[in-house]
C-alpha cells in the first residue's frame, strides 16, 4: 500500500477492484465502512462476482474477469474528456510533460515499437524520453529531459497519454468488459466526481488484490490505477493512494525480505551473470537523474551502492571486503527466471532434483496442479515443513494414483513438524508496511520446532559437510555470518536488530538508512527496516496507540519502512508552494520560518529542499516525478498498458483482433500445458477466489471453519443453471483443458449471464479452499479434487503471477 | 453498565461535576445491528459458540453461503443470507444477524407455564432458566421471532442469553465483542436507538437507501435487539424477520382473558363449593346397602 489500512478512513471515494476485502480483510475492511459512516465516502466495486464487499457498496458493477485494463482505461479516457484532472499535479509531480522520443509507437495495432516476434520480447529503447539537450541516450534515460509544460507537445506524455486511451470509448468499454455504457458512465462519472472543476480537496483511493495481480498481464492494471490515480492527483495524499491488500498475514514481509527470485532484501536488483564485478552490477542497478534542466531529483536510489555493501557485511561480516568486491562473487547471480512457475516447470523436465516447501503448499498453490505433482514424482527429494498434513507431502497419494503407482514413485519424502503462527514469535509486516512484534502464546507442541531453528540446524549440518568435504565453492556457505547466541535457533530478536543494521565500529544500532556507508563501516540486513531497531529500542514493538493527527498514522505504533513514513510520496500531498491540498488531512507541509518540510507524518522527501528547487516528490524514481509513461526496461509489455485478453478467452481482442492476447506473456509448453478454446466447446470464464470463512488451505483442519462452509463448491448464474438444468447442490463437474474439478452447484443470482462484444459470456467462480486432506476430505465427502487443476500455467511477465482468474472451462452436472 | 450498580457517584481527587451524576439514565441494555454494515463475515456466529462452549456439528451444503437453514438449540447467532432482486434489476444481497430479539412484552415468557424457566431482566435481557425448564415447548409457540430452540435429548429450551453472564460482569455480549466493521453496536437502549435514527437518517440523506429506518418492533413494546435496516417497508426480504411481530393471538388469549375466564371459573367454583355447602350442609352419608336387602 502506498498508504495504509487506517488510513481508507480519510478517503471520499473507493473504488474496490480486483479486490473482495470484506471477505478476504475483513477487519482491515472495518475502515472501509468507517470512511462510509464517518465521511458518506462512496464505494464503488467491480468484480466478475457480486461479493459481500460489494453487498456493502454504493455501487456494484459487474465485470468480466480479466477486462479490468479496458475499465480502467476508459476511466482515465472520461477523465481526460471531462478534465476531471489534477492540472498542477499532473504538470509538476508526474511526467505528463516530459516528451518521448521519436520513434516510439502506441499499440494501436497490439504492438508497441520494437517487437521482436522471434523472442516475443521487445526492443525498449525507442521507449525512452526526449534529451533535452539534442544527445542520444540510447538504452539509457536522459539526464536532461524535454518538456513541455503547457502539455500541447503532440509527443509530450500527456498527448500520448490522450492517444492511447482515445480508444477505450464507454462503447469499447462495453464491447470488452460486458459493462453496459450507461452503467460505465454511471461509475465514471462517480468516480471522478472527486475531482469536479478541477477541485483538490477531495481525494479517492483504489483498493485491489489478487485479482488484479493475476492474469497474465496482472503488472500493467496495477500500472493503470496508479496513472488514473497520478492523472486524478491522488497519490501521496491521506485517503488517496494505490493500495494492495496482501493477501497473507506476513506476505508483506516476505517480499520485503527478498521472497521473489529476482531481488534481494530492501528490492535490491539481483546480480546477472553478466554482472562481472560488484562495480558493474551496482553500475547497473544505479539509476541517474533524469527531468528537466530546471527541475530537481533527488533520486534516492543514487545510495544502491550503500545498500549494496551494507547488506554484503550483513551477510559475509569480515569475508566482505572492498578487496574481494565485497564477496560479491558470493552471491547468486541469475541467468534466467526462476518464479514458483519455473521452478515446477524445470522440475517437470526432470532439470530441478528436490525441493523444500516452507509455510506453502506447493501443490495446492501454483497452477496446473497436476503438473506439479507429475513434477514433484520426478523429484529426488521434497522436504516439507508445515503443521497438518496437507497435499504437497502427500503427493504421492492424490486421487487418481493408484497403489502400484504410487509404489513406482521413488521422491524420497520429509515432512517436518512446524510451528503455528500463535506459537512463534517476531514480526509480521502488513499490507501498510508495518512491521509489527508479537509474541508467541503458547509453545509448539510435541516436536514440532520453530522455522528458524529447522533452518538453522539444516544449515550448520549443510555447512559442517561443506567444511569436511569442500564442494565446488564453499566460501559462502563456510564465510556465511552466523553470530547468534545459539547458533541453532538464534532468537528472531537477535536477527531483527541484524536486520536494522550497527555501525561496525561503535557496535551501535544505526538509526535509519541515512547512516548507511559503502565503505565497509556498516552493516544492514535489509536497508528498508533501517530504523526498525535502533538504540532507541526495538521501534517495531511499540504499542501506543496515539494519534495526534487524528488522521490514523499512529507514529508510536509499530513502525512502517520507511523510516517510519506511513503515507509514501507525502510531499505530493501539498500544491508546488508546499501548502496542503486539503488543509484538513494535512500530511506535512514547508514551514517558510524553519526553512524545512515539517507535519504529521515522517516527510519522505529531502527535508530542506525548498519548493521553489522544484525537487519532485517521488523521490525513488529517476524522474522525481510520478511515472504515467514507463520508460525502458520499467516493463516488458509496454510504458502504456494495453488491453489483452487473458490467455484462454471466449472472445478475440476488439481492439486489435490480430493480436488479442500480452504477446510477451509466459506459456509454458511441456506436454501438461494445455490451453482451451471456446471452439473446442470451453466457453465459460472461470474465476478462483477465496472465502472468509477459510484461510487458505489450513481450515479444512479447523472443525469451526468446517462448520461454516463445509464443503467446496461452485458459484453459478441461475440462467446457466436453468441452461443446463443444474439446481443448487446438485454435483457438477468443471472441465479445463488441463482437468476436471467436481463440487456442488451454488445457483446464485449474484453472477449474471455478460454480453461480450455481442457474445453471450457465462462465469462461474470456485473458491479454492478444499484439496484431498483435510476433515471433510479425509472422511471421503468431498470430490478430493484442488481448484487449481483446472487453471493454465500462463504467468505474467514481469512478476511473474500465474493467471488463476478469468480462463476457460466447461461445465456439466456431474 | 448493564444494571446500573457500577455507576460512578463519587470521585477521590475529581474537580467538578462527576460525569453522569444525578442524570436520570435509562438502564435498558440494548444490541444495535447495522444491516447496512455487516459484510456477513460470521465472527459473531463463531463468537457466540465459542463463548457458549458449543461444540463443532457437521452442516452440509444448502446452495448458499448461511452455515445453515436456522439458528438451533446450540446455535443461537446465524447470519441469514438472502439475494433479493430489485424492481430496477440490480441485486440487493442482504445480510442479517439473527438471534433472540429480548422483545419488552417477551411472548415466550407469557406462554411459559414453569415457574421460573424464563425471567426478564431489569435491564430488559430475557433469559431461559434450563433447570426449571419443564420442555413443554410453550415458548416456541409464543415466541413470534422463532427463536427458542428444543434439545430433544436433554428436553430443556435454549437460545440467545444476550450474553446475561457478561452483560452482568459489565462486558459487551461476545458477538459485539469479535464483530469487525462495527457493524454491531451495544449500550443502553436510549443510546442505541438514538445511533441508529442518526445511522438511519444518514443512510436516507446521502445514499440510495430512501427507505432506511429502525427496526423495534412496537407489537412487542419494542425489542432489545434493534436493526438499521435499508429499507424498512420490507423486512421480510431479510431472511423472514416480520413486519409486524406481536405475541400469536392464542398465547395472548391463554394467558390474558382465557386465563381470567380460567381463574373466574376456578374461583366460582370454589364459591359454588361453598355456598352449597353452607346451603346444603356436607353430604349426608348412604344409607347401609343391607337395608336394601
Amino acid at each position: 500500500m502506498t498508504n495504509g489500512w487506517v488510513d481508507i478512513k480519510n478517503t471520499d471515494m473507493m473504488l474496490i477492484m480486483g479486490g473482495n476485502p470484506a471477505e478476504n480483510h475483513p477487519c482491515g475492511f472495518k475502515w472501509a465502512i468507517e470512511a462510509k459512516r464517518e465521511r458518506n465516502a462512496k464505494m464503488i466495486v467491480v468484480d466478475p462476482r457480486h461479493t459481500r464487499t460489494a453487498a456493502v457498496s454504493d455501487m456494484y458493477v459487474q465485470i468480466r474477469a480479466g477486462a479490468d485494463i479496458a475499465f480502467l482505461g476508459g476511466l482515465i479516457r472520461y477523465a481526460i474528456e471531462n478534465q476531471r484532472i489534477a492540472k498542477e499535479y499532473l504538470v509538476n509531480f508526474t511526467n505528463a510533460a516530459f516528451l518521448v522520443q521519436e520513434g516510439f509507437k502506441l499499440p494501436e495495432d497490439g504492438l508497441y515499437s520494437g517487437f521482436d516476434e522471434e523472442s516475443k520480447t521487445y526492443d525498449r529503447s525507442s521507449w525512452n524520453y526526449e534529451s533535452g539537450d539534442g544527445r542520444a541516450t540510447p538504452n539509457a534515460l536522459p539526464g536532461n529531459v524535454a518538456a513541455d509544460l503547457t502539455l500541447e507537445h503532440p509527443r509530450c506524455v500527456y498527448q500520448q497519454l490522450k492517444r492511447q486511451y482515445s480508444r477505450y470509448t464507454p462503447e469499447m468499454v462495453e464491447r470488452i468488459t460486458g459493462v453496459p455504457k450507461e452503467q460505465f458512465l454511471k461509475a465514471a462519472d462517480l468516480f471522478t466526481s472527486i475531482r469536479k472543476d478541477g477541485d483538490m480537496k477531495n481525494v479517492a483511493t483504489i483498493i485491489y488484490a489478487v485479482g488484479w495481480t493475476q492474469h497474465s498481464f496482472g503488472t500493467q492494471i496495477i500500472r493503470t490505477a496508479a496513472m488514473l490515480q497520478l492523472l486524478l492527483g491522488n497519490v501521496g495524499r491521506a485517503g488517496g493512494g494505490v493500495n494492495a491488500l496482501r493477501g497473507h498475514s506476513n506476505i508483506q514481509g516476505a517480499t520485503d525480505m527478498a521472497g521473489l527470485f529476482d531481488s534481494l532484501p530492501g528490492y535490491l536488483k539481483i546480480p546477472s551473470v553478466d554482472d562481472k564485478d560488484f562495480d558493474s552490477w551496482i553500475k547497473r542497478t544505479t539509476p541517474t537523474s533524469s527531468k528537466p534542466a530546471d527541475w530537481d531529483s533527488w533520486n534516492y536510489y543514487s545510495n544502491t551502492s550503500k545498500f549494496a555493501v551494507s547488506l554484503l557485511k550483513a551477510l559475509y561480516g569480515p569475508a566482505a571486503r572492498k578487496e574481494n568486491n565485497w564477496a560479491f562473487d558470493y552471491l547468486p547471480k541469475i541467468d534466467r527466471e526462476y518464479s514458483w512457475t519455473h521452478i515446477f516447470n524445470e522440475m517437470y523436465e526432470g532439470k530441478v532434483k528436490g525441493l523444500m516447501a516452507f509455510g506453502m503448499n506447493a501443490v495446492a498453490i501454483g497452477p496446473n496442479s497436476q503438473k506439479n505433482i507429475d513434477a514433484l514424482k520426478k523429484a529426488k527429494f521434497l522436504v516439507v515443513c508445515d503443521i497438518y498434513p496437507e497435499e504437497t507431502s502427500d503427493f504421492w497419494r492424490a486421487p487418481g494414483i493408484t497403489p502400484e503407482e504410487t509404489k513406482a514413485i521413488q521422491t524420497e519424502v520429509y515432512r517436518l513438524p512446524g510451528a503455528g503462527f500463535a506459537e512463534k514469535d517476531g514480526t509480521f509486516v502488513n499490507s501498510a508496511r508495518w512491521l509489527q512484534w508479537k509474541w508467541a502464546a503458547v509453545p509448539p507442541p510435541g516436536d514440532a520446532k520453530l522455522d528458524q531453528e529447522i533452518l538453522s540446524r539444516i544449515f550448520l549440518k549443510v555447512r559442517e559437510l561443506y567444511r569436511k568435504e569442500g564442494g565446488a565453492f564453499p566460501d559462502p556457505i563456510l564465510n556465511l555470518s552466523w553470530n547468534y547466541s545459539i547458533a541453532e535457533n538464534p532468537s528472531l530478536s537477535e536477527v531483527a536488530r541484524e536486520l536494522n543494521g550497527r555501525a561496525l565500529d561503535t557496535g551501535q544500532q544505526l538509526p535509519g538508512f541515512a547512516a548507511l556507508k559503502d565503505d565497509g563501516s556498516t552493516s544492514c540486513g535489509n536497508w528498508i527496516w533501517c530504523g526498525s531497531w535502533t538504540e532507541a529500542g526495538a521501534m517495531m514493538q511499540r504499542r501506543d496507540p496515539a494519534d495526534p493527527s487524528g488522521l490514523g498514522l499512529h507514529p508510536n505504533w509499530g513502525w512502517s519502512w520507511p523510516m517510519n513514513r506511513r503515507v509514501l510520496y507525502n510531499r505530493a500531498s501539498c500544491d508546488v508552494s508546499g501548502k496542503p491540498w486539503d488543509p484538513s488531512r494535512a500530511l506535512i507541509w514547508w514551514n517558510e520560518e524553519q526553512k524545512k518540510w515539517v507535519g504529521n507524518d515522517v516527510v519522505d522527501f529531502k527535508p530542506d529542499s525548498p519548493p521553489k528547487d522544484h525537487m519532485g516528490p517521488f523521490i525513488m524514481n529517476a524522474e522525481g516525478v510520478g511515472r504515467i509513461f514507463a520508460p525502458l526496461a520499467a516493463f516488458a509489455d509496454g510504458p502504456f498498458p494495453e488491453f489483452y485478453e487473458p490467455t484462454e478467452s471466449p472472445v478475440e481482442n476488439a481492439l486489435h483482433p490480430k493480436r488479442s492476447k500480452n504477446p510477451v506473456a509466459e506459456r509454458f509448453r511441456t506436454a501438461m500445458d494445455k490451453y482451451g478454446t471456446p471452439e473446442e466447446g470451453f466457453t465459460i470464464v472461470c474465476t478462483t477466489y477465496r472465502l472468509t470463512e477459510h484461510y487458505h488451505y489450513w481450515t479444512k483442519n479447523n472443525p469451526m471453519n468446517v462448520q461454516l462452509v463445509p464443503e467446496p463448491f461452485v458459484e453459478i448464474p441461475m440462467e446457466l443453471a436453468a441452461d443446463l438444468g443444474i439446481k443448487g447442490g446438485d454435483k457438477v463437474k468443471v472441465t479445463s483443458a488441463r482437468a476436471s474439478y467436481q463440487a456442488k452447484a451454488m445457483v446464485t443470482h449474484r453472477i449474471k449471464p455478460m454480453t461480450i462484444d455481442g457474445k453471450k459470456v457465462y462465469q462461474i467462480g470456485i473458491p479454492i479452499h478444499y484439496g484431498y486432506r483435510g476433515i471433510q476430505e479425509d472422511a471421503g465427502r468431498t470430490a478430493r479434487s484442488l481448484t487449481n487443476s483446472l487453471t493454465p500455467t500462463v504467468t505474467d511477465p514481469n512478476a511473474h503471477t500465474p493467471e488463476f482468474k478469468g480462463f476457460l472451462v466447461k461445465l456439466e452436472k456431474a | 453498565m448493564a444494571n446500573g450498580t457500577l455507576q460512578i457517584k463519587a470521585i477521590s481527587g475529581h474537580a467538578g461535576t462527576v460525569p453522569g451524576k444525578n442524570t436520570s439514565r435509562d438502564y435498558d441494555v440494548c444490541k444495535l445491528i447495522d444491516v447496512t454494515t455487516c459484510i456477513g463475515c460470521k465472527a459473531c456466529e463463531v463468537a457466540c459458540l465459542e463463548w457458549n462452549g458449543y461444540p463443532f456439528r457437521e452442516t452440509v451444503f444448502d446452495n448458499t453461503y448461511q452455515t445453515m437453514p436456522d439458528t438451533a438449540w446450540n446455535y443461537y447467532n446465524l447470519i441469514r443470507f438472502n439475494e433479493h432482486v430489485n424492481e430496477d434489476g440490480t441485486l440487493s444481497w442482504l445480510m442479517r444477524k439473527d438471534q433472540c430479539m429480548h422483545c419488552a412484552d417477551p411472548g415466550c415468557l407469557r406462554a411459559c407455564p414453569a415457574d421460573g424457566a424464563i425471567v426478564q431482566y431489569t435491564n430488559g435481557i430475557v433469559d431461559f432458566q434450563q433447570e426449571n425448564c419443564i420442555g413443554c415447548q410453550y415458548c416456541v409457540t409464543g415466541c413470534p421471532f422463532n427463536i427458542p430452540k428444543f434439545n430433544p435429548t436433554t428436553k430443556k429450551v435454549h437460545k440467545c442469553t444476550l450474553c446475561s453472564d457478561r452483560v452482568g460482569a459489565g462486558l459487551e455480549p461476545a458477538c459485539i465483542k469479535a464483530c469487525p466493521t462495527g457493524c454491531l453496536h451495544f449500550g443502553t437502549k436510549d443510546d442505541m436507538k438514538d445511533l441508529a435514527e442518526t445511522r438511519a437518517a444518514q443512510l436516507r440523506e446521502h445514499t440510495s437507501h430512501k427507505d432506511a429506518g429502525v427496526y423495534d418492533p412496537p407489537g412487542v413494546s419494542g425489542t432489545h435487539v434493534i436493526y438499521v435496516l435499508h429499507d424498512i417497508n420490507n423486512p421480510e426480504r431479510y431472511g423472514g424477520l416480520p413486519k409486524d411481530p406481536r405475541v400469536p393471538w392464542m398465547v395472548r388469549l391463554w394467558k390474558g382473558p382465557l386465563k381470567w375466564i380460567g381463574n373466574f371459573g376456578m374461583v366460582a367454583g370454589i364459591i359454588g363449593v361453598a355456598a352449597h355447602y353452607m346451603r346444603f350442609g356436607p353430604k349426608a352419608e348412604a344409607e347401609p346397602e343391607e337395608s336394601k336387602k
